[in-house]
């Protein structure tokens, strides 16, 4: 067991190395670099030298990747070139902030989903079922952009009842920040819901149909239990993987629902570094977007293995 | 019989496809009654509708099936009209059920006690936490599974295939049933485990006075646990009748057909199986539905449903021209006697072979002088057009001498040749074409070694096309040959083998691995799966395939009557040695070691027949 979940942090720490030079290759790959991005494609001269001097981008591509990625190590994500700030500072309250609203979409819509993907599948192809399971499947083919702004047409502008832009400054204090951002943290709830429902409802109805359950119904066990006991544990553990596959959709569809709600979050700075070709915070962002992935599929397998009993008591 | 000690009342169930469908019922007017106390078999092949019988009795209809008529009474109660509430507190109590496949109907996140201690708090009545787990301890130490408070907690798939079927039934008893239902209590199990519960059931029965419903394919295992027998076919009783009698008198053309089809120990040689198949649920029959393959039947047989008449008190048949005792000739049936190897030469030569369960590890030499030997020093000589049978029980090694001898399993020590030069100990990626194409493999289970989506042409030639060059015309050629070798026409190569019965798909593998024009068969148990009416036709088809191409068979099977029937000599297992190795007939009649004595102790088989007296036969 702890051998497996070591096995698993092990794969997660290569991939993210992996990924850093990746992300660090990329930029080497693309025609001219931070300063040209920066200072324009046409730049040349003195101009160019002292900027590719000040970011060290005269010497060979080796060296300036064992810097970056020492520095890395040790949690300094370099410099803006834009903003002429350190990254770890501009990053930081964003990244709480992704976080916030992360979380917050999941401690709702993780419940919510269970709980009505179990309802649908008990009441199998009946009015309640047919009524969510279309609902979902609404939820899940509209893009966030769309839900967004009907959201904010419907309930900021038509009935006044949230504001329909985040205006709080991005050092807010959490419970500020959450006030004001109820209808991001809807529409990321909203789409979330959906998919966790449809796939709890499927491994619900497979779990029904087994043999198990068929036999807790022979031994006289009350239907409440049956569904507490056989049912629930035994659908949950596949659903914990698509929960781990849900969370790195969250983790994109923030960029668009911070874009449209003007949310102070990481996927918001994201799309402004690339507006601004500021080259030293993008890589910063796509290694953290990467890590925060990492981390919740690490999560969920580590979950997965502690609630499955076949691996709980898997001896190497 | 009398109402009151009735215990069970089957009357004009029936149970179809839901909607309104055209197709068959799965279950047909059956009737059944059953006495307090007593135990009733019911026999039918796979398809037959037993199972769905079997559920019935505990008000139960699976999805996609509906009660269309008739009921089903547990004492006074509809077991179909009772309210929800009441059939909750009989089933798991005075009513229960040992599933087949008690690996599947155990929950798998809930310890093995948790699962018991759940029917002793809906059954069992009010009782503190250390009482429950004293019973359940006492539970599982009746059904005999090793250390009963360490079990108790532990997972399902912690346990093996034999101690998770005791702990079904440990679980069944534990609401005390006046009436236990067994769904194949036995199938999968080893001989000697399936002798250890039957012993025990019956044990039980006697002292608790339960009466017990058991379905099973296995007519040795109702003859030894039931009093009564029924035997069923494509979902109706078409016989039912004290054991003894019927097994010995069978009456009704099917049962006498599955009863000759059963090899049995003291007569080597292959029983004849049925011609034939089921009837397809979408096939309307207005008559018997056994009619299309009946050798007796007539124009009213096709025409008109036989009703069940009553041969002798007790004894029922649903048959327009019952007649008693065996089929004639049958059950003495045999292939032409065995062409004896006498000068042959050795097709196989395994000299003191042994292979460890572990695979090869970094430290080879560490490891394998640890770890436990799954074949040790296992020698053995395969003949020209000689069948060797392979017994034994699982984890005996059996099946890891083939893939040892296939190459999909390193050898640890000794020598394996086949046809004097070629080399067995290499693995099967350093073997060449040659070698590979001269041995050939039939797996257990025809549906997972045939492609789901090819064409039997397919099948066919694709061993044909990489063995030899031949043009597309050949091909074809040698495939509808092999056809007909196993005895299916050219018509079979268009289909795909789902549209096959499962012998028809055994046989096509069969063709497969004889289109290889192999020197030497390997065949790992493939008549399991099968039923013992298909069963008959298979054997029998590598029978006179192995004779005609003179190919060496190694014949790998659990069950000592099988091998007996069809092998030439046989070689028994145990424990990764070769405890016994003799001519088929003197291994079965004198056995030497005390083991096969044993294996040959817990086979069994259906009483012998009577010899085709007709002493009952209605005037």
């Amino acid at each position: 067991m702890l051998k497996l979940i070591l096995q698993r942090f092990g794969a997660a720490c290569f991939t993210l190395a992996f990924i850093a030079i990746v992300v660090f290759g990329a930029v080497e790959l693309m025609p001219g670099n931070a300063c040209t991005a920066y200072l324009g494609r046409d730049a040349k001269g003195a101009k160019l030298e002292s900027c590719e001097k000040r970011l060290g981008l005269d010497r060979p591509a080796f060296e300036r990747f064992g810097e970056w990625a020492g520095r890395l190590a040790q949690g300094d994500l370099g410099e803006s070139v834009r903003r002429g700030k350190p990254i770890t500072e501009l990053v930081g309250w964003r990244l709480r902030n992704t976080i916030v609203l992360a979380v917050t979409a999941l401690l709702f819509g993780i419940p919510i989903a269970i709980g009505l993907g179990v309802l649908a599948a008990l009441r199998r192809d009946r009015p309640v079922d047919i009524l969510l399971s279309t609902t979902a499947i609404f939820a899940m083919t509209i893009p966030e952009f769309v839900s967004a702004t009907l959201l904010i047409l419907v309930f900021s502008i038509g009935l006044g009842w949230a504001a329909g832009v985040v205006t709080v400054s991005y050092k807010a204090p959490v419970l500020d920040l959450l006030a004001n951002s109820i209808l991001p943290a809807v529409t990321l709830t909203l789409v979330l819901t959906a998919h966790i429902l449809r796939m709890v409802r499927s491994s619900v109805i497979d779990v029904l149909e087994s043999e198990y359950v068929l036999m807790a119904h022979l031994k006289g066990v009350p239907f409440g239990r049956i569904v507490w006991r056989h049912v629930l544990p035994n659908s949950l553990l596949p659903a914990i993987s698509v929960i781990g596959l849900t969370m790195a959709w969250l983790l994109g569809g923030v960029v668009v629902v911070e874009s449209v709600y003007n949310y102070p979050g990481l996927g918001r700075m994201a799309v402004d570094a690339v507006a601004d070709r500021d080259i030293p915070l993008i890589q910063a962002i796509a290694l953290l977007i990467c890590g925060l992935y990492i981390l919740s599929n690490l999560a969920t397998d580590v979950l997965a293995l502690m609630l499955n009993p076949r691996l709980r008591t898997y001896r190497t | 019989m009398s109402s009151s000690n009735k215990i069970l009342a089957v009357d004009g169930l029936t149970i179809g496809a839901g909607g309104e469908s055209e197709v068959a019922p799965v279950v047909d007017r059956i009737d059944l009654t059953l006495a307090q106390g007593s135990a009733l078999g019911i026999a039918g092949e796979s398809g037959s509708g037993k199972s769905t019988l079997l559920l019935a009795m505990m008000g139960v209809v699976k999805p996609g099936l509906e009660l269309r008529a008739g009921t089903c009474r547990f004492g006074q109660l509809d077991l179909f009209a009772a309210p929800p509430a009441a059939l909750e507190k009989l089933r798991g109590g005075r009513l229960a059920l040992v599933p087949q496949n008690a690996g599947l109907a155990l929950t798998p996140n809930i310890r093995i006690g948790d699962q018991i201690a759940e029917v002793l708090r809906y059954h069992a009545g009010p009782a503190d936490q250390e009482r429950h787990n004293a019973h359940i301890a006492e539970l599982l130490a009746l059904v005999r599974l090793p250390d009963p408070e360490l079990l108790g907690r532990r997972f399902p798939h912690e346990l093996s295939g034999g101690q998770l079927q005791r702990v079904g039934i440990a679980m069944a008893l534990a609401g005390q049933p006046d009436l236990l239902l067994l769904d194949e209590p036995t199938t999968g199990l080893d001989v000697t485990t399936q002798l250890g519960i039957l012993e025990l059931l019956e044990d039980i029965r006697r002292k608790q006075g339960m009466a017990m419903v058991c379905v099973s394919h296995d007519l040795g295992v109702l003859a030894r646990l039931c009093g009564d027998i029924a035997i069923m076919y494509a979902g109706r009783l078409v016989e039912q009748g004290p054991a003894t009698r019927l097994l010995t008198q069978p009456a009704h053309p099917y049962s006498r057909a599955l009863l000759a089809s059963i090899p049995r120990l003291a007569s080597a040689g292959i029983p004849t199986g049925i011609p034939g198949r089921p009837p397809a649920p979408d096939q309307a029959l207005a008559g018997c539905r056994f009619a299309p393959r009946c050798r007796h039947a007539d124009r009213t047989c096709s025409d008109v449903v036989p009703p069940s008449r009553d041969l002798t008190t007790g004894h029922l048949v649903a048959c327009h021209h019952p007649q008693l005792g065996m089929e004639p000739g049958s059950a003495v049936a045999k292939l032409a006697t065995r062409q004896h190897p006498g000068a042959t030469e050795a097709r196989l030569l395994v000299d003191g072979l042994s292979v460890t369960y572990q695979r090869r590890g970094l430290l080879p030499g560490l490891r394998q002088t640890q770890a436990k030997r799954a074949l040790d020093r296992v020698s053995l000589i395969l003949h020209r057009s000689e069948i060797l049978g392979l017994v034994g029980e699982s984890g005996s090694g059996k099946s890891t001498l083939l893939k040892a001898l296939a190459g999909l399993w390193p050898v640890l020590e000794g020598r394996a040749v086949m046809d004097e030069h070629r080399d067995l100990t290499e693995p099967v990626q350093k073997r060449d074409r040659d070698s590979l194409r001269r041995m050939q493999l039939i797996f257990q289970n025809p549906d997972a070694s045939l492609n789901p989506r090819h064409t039997i042409r397919e099948i066919l030639s694709q061993p044909l096309r990489l063995y030899f060059s031949l043009s597309r015309t050949e091909v074809e050629a040698r495939a509808s040959r092999l056809l007909g070798d196993v005895r299916l026409d050219a018509s079979y190569l268009d289909r795909q083998p789902a549209e096959l019965s499962g012998g028809e798909r055994q046989r096509v593998a069969i063709a497969r691995a004889f289109a290889a024009e192999p020197d030497v068969i390997l065949c790992d148990e493939i008549t399991s799966a099968l039923d013992v009416s298909v069963q008959a036709s298979v054997l029998q088809i590598i029978r006179e395939l192995t004779q005609e191409k003179q190919v060496a068979c190694l014949f790998v099977s659990h069950d000592l009557a099988v091998v007996n029937a069809i092998a030439d000599r046989i070689a028994v297992l145990y424990r990764g040695q070769l405890v016994e190795l003799g001519e088929a007939r003197q291994v079965c009649a004198a056995p030497a070691h005390t083991y096969t004595r044993q294996l040959l102790a817990a086979v069994l088989e259906p009483p012998a027949s009577g010899g085709g007296t007709v002493s009952g036969a209605p005037a």
